[in-house]
């Protein structure tokens, strides 16, 4: 049990660190690259409370294909005289406010309803998961594929270059 | 574990996101910090998912993580059509329909 909250600690750390670099530097590679971090963090998070599948599909699908379309979109974006371009808003103050009082909501809310519950996770199989995806959840697993297909069509219509333009 | 302890967790990554959709000016770090409130989320429906004991909390976040992939697909489209249109991503300079 100690170990799992020493490893909790450590993940929780170097995710928020990492999430407040992704906000706050300017280099856009950089960025990205800690946003890989965060990622990695989540999924060591899931594999940490039993949910080897969705840890598994994290890095496959997030590490693995979104970071890369993420470098793609800055490499194509990224124009030589526009370099040094303000990555910020000047005035931060309103977004720090808003970001601030939705956190100290939240964390209200939070620890008055769920203080002190015990996690005991038992780990859940990819069996059981695939068991259930493919029978109380066929309908909507099959609409979520008909929505990538759409959204990836739509994609290349909308990013692909006009005939002669 | 404290189911309190993955929450505050989410919630911490969530503000920090909600930050970055304000403050930043650039379209790609815009969606980049998107990405960081759907892993929030996600870390929510898991913690709920192993507290309640059901596999129904992967299932959601299963379905979080397609969705957030077509997202960024579209998202991205729509940055490199602005790119190539205005040769510049500066969200603030995108105000054609102000009144």
């Amino acid at each position: 049990m100690i170990a799992e909250h020493v490893a909790f600690g450590i993940i929780a750390a170097v995710m928020v660190a990492s999430a407040l670099r992704v906000v706050t530097t300017r280099d856009i590679v950089h960025a990205a690259l800690y946003l890989v971090i965060v990622l990695a963090g989540v999924a060591a998070l899931f594999l940490l409370v039993g949910a080897e599948f969705t840890g598994i599909t994290q890095v496959l699908i997030y590490i693995g294909a979104v970071i890369v379309l993420f470098l793609f979109g800055i490499m194509l974006t990224r124009s030589d005289f526009d370099q040094d371009a303000e990555t910020d808003h000047k005035r931060k103050f309103p977004a720090v406010l808003t970001a601030l009082l939705l956190l100290a909501v939240m964390i209200g809310a939070l620890v008055d309803r769920f203080e002190d519950i015990e996690l005991d996770p038992t780990p859940q199989t990819t069996a059981q998961v695939s068991d259930e995806l493919f029978s109380q959840y066929i309908v909507p697993f099959e609409a979520v594929s008909v929505l990538l297909l759409a959204a990836l069509i739509g994609a290349i219509v909308i990013a692909r270059r006009e005939e002669g333009g | 574990m404290l189911l309190n302890e993955m929450l505050l967790l989410g919630a911490v990554l969530f503000c920090i996101g909600v930050y970055g959709v304000l403050a930043r000016r650039n379209g790609v770090l815009v969606l980049m910090s998107i990405e960081l409130i759907l892993n929030a989320v996600n870390i929510n429906l898991i913690a709920f998912g192993a507290f309640h004991d059901t596999v129904v909390g992967q299932i959601f976040a299963l379905f979080v993580i397609t969705v957030a992939a077509a997202e960024v697909g579209i998202g991205l489209a729509i940055v490199l059509l602005l790119y190539r249109n205005r040769r510049s991503i500066d969200l603030d300079q995108v105000d054609l329909m102000k009144g």
